[in-house]
């Protein structure tokens, strides 16, 4: 009983940490530009895919994986400077087409250069399953959960203590007073795109020893990203971890005792109860429009 | 019974008062105006007596009815209509268009009837469009009848905001400096356009910087500092108060 | 609405609010000169569909300024609920059609008043968690749906007469086309219409002067679901087939970019994107690897150098042209 309660919190920490970065990544390029980036879930495919193919060409994977997170935030860096700069003063709706058909577009890029078929990587120390009080836990899942953790810790500090990291949070909360104090803000969006292509190429690789990865595998976990980011509350950092984490249990929690083809559904019904009774997420500010 | 009475309104937003324990009462056919400096709370006002915000605690009590926290669209039912300091205008309409949705209210919305298009309503999209074109021509917008409110300028626009309140048939009307930004004729002509309203019934409510049109025009009028009452009077007492003219020293000519 | 040309060229009103209407129909009536077989039918059949969806989906994104990224789940359950009425139950196909639109409706209303308070990407999450949600259910209740095999609905039979041939359902698809573009045409030009563009411009200013916009966002959902859910029904009993890819995100996703690639606040925009859109992969399955590429291509360069959409951009620089 015991048992398998920890069991189903172990697993949905795991895809919980990764559903984080991938939040997190969602509320960075939403505060430097109020864009929700539909793309985020390529970035998790191009750093996983990046690494399968270096390693195949003989990489060693310590250098496989800088590479892959180098690949990543180009494509990144690309992506904000030729489709989203040049549109910067769209509707909401507008963006919003444009970062799905980049998502489209990365996806069809990926499946032209690697191809079709499911890959996968092999963990990074072993199958040796461990013992945590009667339930068992692949090493690779300490990997997900520790080098999520170590991200996060980085990007908060970050925020709060480098110059950089001050000037994109004051440009997302008003982005006029931060230009005229000089902060340019064409790097702010360039920083978050980067910024964030790099958390989604990270927890990719690690992840990709565990859940695999193919060119489709991105749209789900742009979706639950997104999820988690709105659940916490958009362009709160603190609530998009939280929303991920939050959502690997949920979800590891239904499949477990209610019925796996539902634990999706159970996710995203929970999403919808949090946002009827909080319209502006879990740890969002209510907020008042001005006339 | 007076038509509006506000009792110890108070708005905060977060820790700061932008309305403070405010009492005053507005008479029916009366031209009732609020000054004040900038951030005084007149807009704020307006909106906590139009439903926009919801009062942090007090009273409004319009007709003898409580109403404050009302929806602004159950307060435009009641007979309260406003323009806006900073435009709400639909710019993906026309001008005419614009003031048509002042008339929603008393228009026929059956679904059916809309999809169909059945004669009564084309019918009556004719009358209203009519009547829509009067009030532009009222309020001095008669050359733009067939103007997109996008290709429209700000001072016209201004006035566009007080035909779209008048086709609603409001009992009252508050303006929210319908003359900011306007030249010396177009502030005379809006001058004009409140005193026939006014004739016409109804009762006008008047934030205004030109002391010049507030004092010429008003039977009442209040004034704002810090969210709460400064002065209340006619305007010749406003006028000879002494706190008024400390507040104002020089500007009131 | 009103036009820019001089009042001698200015048509009759009722004209007037038609024009694009009259040039679809006479589109229509000629279109099959163009077509060569049955495949050509079929597609051009299931462009019809989509705008039909695609024109109710701009009353709702383009009209009244709210995202639904989860229409797909409407047009799907009229599909199935077609699809299990026509079969498992026998029931005829034009009360089968009524009911899913009913069912729909009544489906959409009870999700929009919650949902519809929310805003922005808010909005975009709670429709597109709708969407989820009911693709799995329909994916899962395997013994009801048929699962992923999918079901089909029997054949559409109206009076006796049923519509079997390609040509049949062209002339079927085209009628429904007209009558969901005549009815949209005269609900945005009516009290309703003038609400759901206000609330769109300044949801305040609507708020004022006495527009319930909670009601009309509302209202709006609702009836671009059952617009679904009518296509939804037409689509079950010409498919083959119809299985849950029909009503996922993608589909959502696709429907979104025709009414926002067409135009958006644009009748004939829908209609046009819902046509170009349904025929690109067609044109495009020679390059079959390429189509992700050019489909994702195609969404950014449209909402990046022309924001407002094909048809009002178009009309505008004729426009443009036309003045003096
Ligand atoms: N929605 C709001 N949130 C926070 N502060 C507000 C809001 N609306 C008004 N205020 C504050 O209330 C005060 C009064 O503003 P306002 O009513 O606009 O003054 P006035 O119209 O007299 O110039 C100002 O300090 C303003 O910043
Ligand atoms: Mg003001």
């Amino acid at each position: 009983m015991i048992e398998s309660m920890i069991q189903f919190i172990l697993a949905g920490l795991t895809s919980g940490a990764i559903y984080a970065l991938v939040g997190l990544g969602f509320s960075i390029i939403y505060n430097a530009s109020h864009v929700i980036n539909f793309a985020q879930g390529e970035f998790i495919v191009i750093g996983g895919m990046s690494t399968v193919a270096l390693l195949a060409a003989g990489v060693p994977l310590p250098l496989a994986i800088v590479l892959a997170t180098l690949v990543t935030m180009l494509v990144g860096l690309a992506l904000a400077r030729f489709a989203i700069q040049p549109a910067k003063d769209a509707d909401v709706v507008a963006l919003i087409i444009i970062t799905i058909g980049a998502s489209i577009f990365l996806r069809g890029v990926v499946q032209l250069v690697f191809g079709k078929d499911i890959h996968s990587l092999p963990a990074f120390s072993g199958e040796t399953p461990l013992n945590l009080m009667g339930a068992t836990l692949m090493p690779q899942s300490l990997w997900v959960m520790g080098i999520s953790s170590a991200l996060i810790v980085v990007i908060a500090w970050f925020f709060n203590a480098t110059l950089a990291g001050k000037a994109m949070l004051a440009t997302a909360y008003n982005a006029l007073a931060a230009r005229l104090m000089g902060v340019d803000t064409k790097w702010v969006l360039l920083s978050a795109f980067a910024l964030s292509a790099l958390l989604g190429a990270v927890g990719g690789i690690v992840v990709t020893p565990i859940t695999f990865v193919s060119y489709e595998s991105g749209i789900m976990l742009g979706l639950k990203g997104f999820s988690a980011a709105v659940l916490g509350g958009l362009g709160n950092g603190v609530g998009a971890v939280a929303g991920g984490l939050i959502l690997g249990i949920v979800e590891a929690m239904s499949a477990g005792y209610l019925s796996s083809a539902y634990k999706d559904a159970i996710a995203f019904i929970i999403i919808l109860v949090v946002l009827v009774v909080r319209p502006n997420g879990l740890f969002g500010k209510k907020g008042i429009d001005r006339v | 019974m007076s038509l509006l009475k506000v009792t110890n309104l108070t708005k905060s937003f977060g820790g700061v008062s932008a309305i403070r324990d405010l009492s005053f009462t507005i008479e029916a056919g009366t031209i009732h105006s609020i000054i004040g400096p900038n951030g005084a709370g007149k807009t704020t006002l307006f909106n906590l007596i139009t439903g926009v915000y919801t009062p942090s605690s007090g009273s409004v009590r319009f007709n003898d009815r409580e109403v404050g926290g009302v929806e602004p669209h159950k307060l435009a039912e009641l007979g309260m209509n406003r323009t806006f300091q900073n435009l709400q205008i639909f710019h993906n309409m026309s001008a005419v268009e614009n003031v048509m949705v002042g008339a929603h209210l008393h228009l026929r919305k059956g679904l059916l009837h809309s999809m169909l298009r059945l004669p009564s309503l084309a019918r009556s999209e004719r009358e209203t469009r009519e009547q829509c074109w009067e009030l532009m021509d009222f309020v001095g917008l008669a050359q733009y009848r067939h103007t997109e409110a996008s290709a429209m300028s700000y001072g016209a626009l201004k006035r566009l905001e007080i035909a779209r309140a008048l086709a609603a048939k409001p009992k009252l009307l508050l303006l929210d400096e319908p003359a900011a930004g306007l030249n010396d004729t177009e502030t005379r002509e809006v001058d004009e356009v409140i005193k026939r309203i006014a004739a016409q019934g109804i009762t006008v409510v008047l934030v205004e910087h030109d002391m010049k049109m507030v004092m010429g025009i008003s039977d009442h009028i209040l004034v704002l500092d810090y969210g709460a009452k400064l002065a209340e009077g006619t305007p010749a007492e406003i006028r000879s108060n002494p706190d008024v003219i400390a507040a104002y020293l020089g500007t009131v000519g | 609405m009103t036009s820019m040309l001089p009042s001698a060229l200015r048509l009759p009103p009722a004209l007037h609010r038609h024009r694009g209407l009259i040039i679809l129909a006479a589109l229509i009536a000629v279109l099959p000169l163009a077509l060569r077989n049955d495949y050509h039918y079929d597609v051009v059949i299931n462009a019809g569909l989509n705008a039909i969806v695609v024109v109710g989906l701009n009353l709702l994104i383009g009209y009244a300024g709210q995202i639904s990224l989860g229409h797909a789940a409407f047009f799907g359950l009229g599909a199935y609920v077609s699809a299990i009425l026509t079969t498992t139950y026998g029931w005829p196909a034009l009360g089968a059609m009524a009911t899913g639109i009913v069912v729909v409706g009544i489906v959409a209303y009870v999700i929009a008043r919650p949902i519809l308070r929310l805003k922005g990407h808010y909005l975009a999450m709670a429709t597109l968690g709708i969407g989820v949600i009911i693709s799995i259910v329909l994916n899962t209740e395997a013994q009801v749906t048929g699962g992923p095999d999918g079901m089909s609905a029997a054949p559409f039979t109206v009076l006796g007469y049923t519509f079997a041939s390609e040509q049949s359902w062209y002339w079927l698809v085209g009628g429904a086309l007209l009558l969901t573009v005549w009815l949209s045409t005269n609900l945005i030009d009516s009290p309703i219409g003038r609400a759901l563009r206000a609330l769109h411009g300044a949801e305040i200013g609507a708020r004022v002067v006495g527009i319930d916009t909670t009601r009309y966002k509302v209202l709006i959902f609702v009836i671009s679901a059952m617009f679904a859910s009518f296509a939804g029904s037409l689509f079950a009993h010409h498919t083959p087939t119809v299985t849950p890819s029909i009503l996922g995100f993608i589909k959502s996703v696709e429907f979104v970019v025709m009414a926002v690639f067409g135009g958006m606040a644009s009748v004939m925009g829908s209609v046009v994107g819902a046509f170009i859109m349904t025929l690109l992969p067609n044109v495009l399955a020679a390059f079959e690897d390429f189509e992700p590429i050019i489909l994702g291509g195609i969404m950014m360069g449209t909402m990046i150098f022309m924001p407002k959409g094909l048809v009002p951009t178009i009309a505008k620089k004729l426009r443009r042209k036309e003045a003096p």
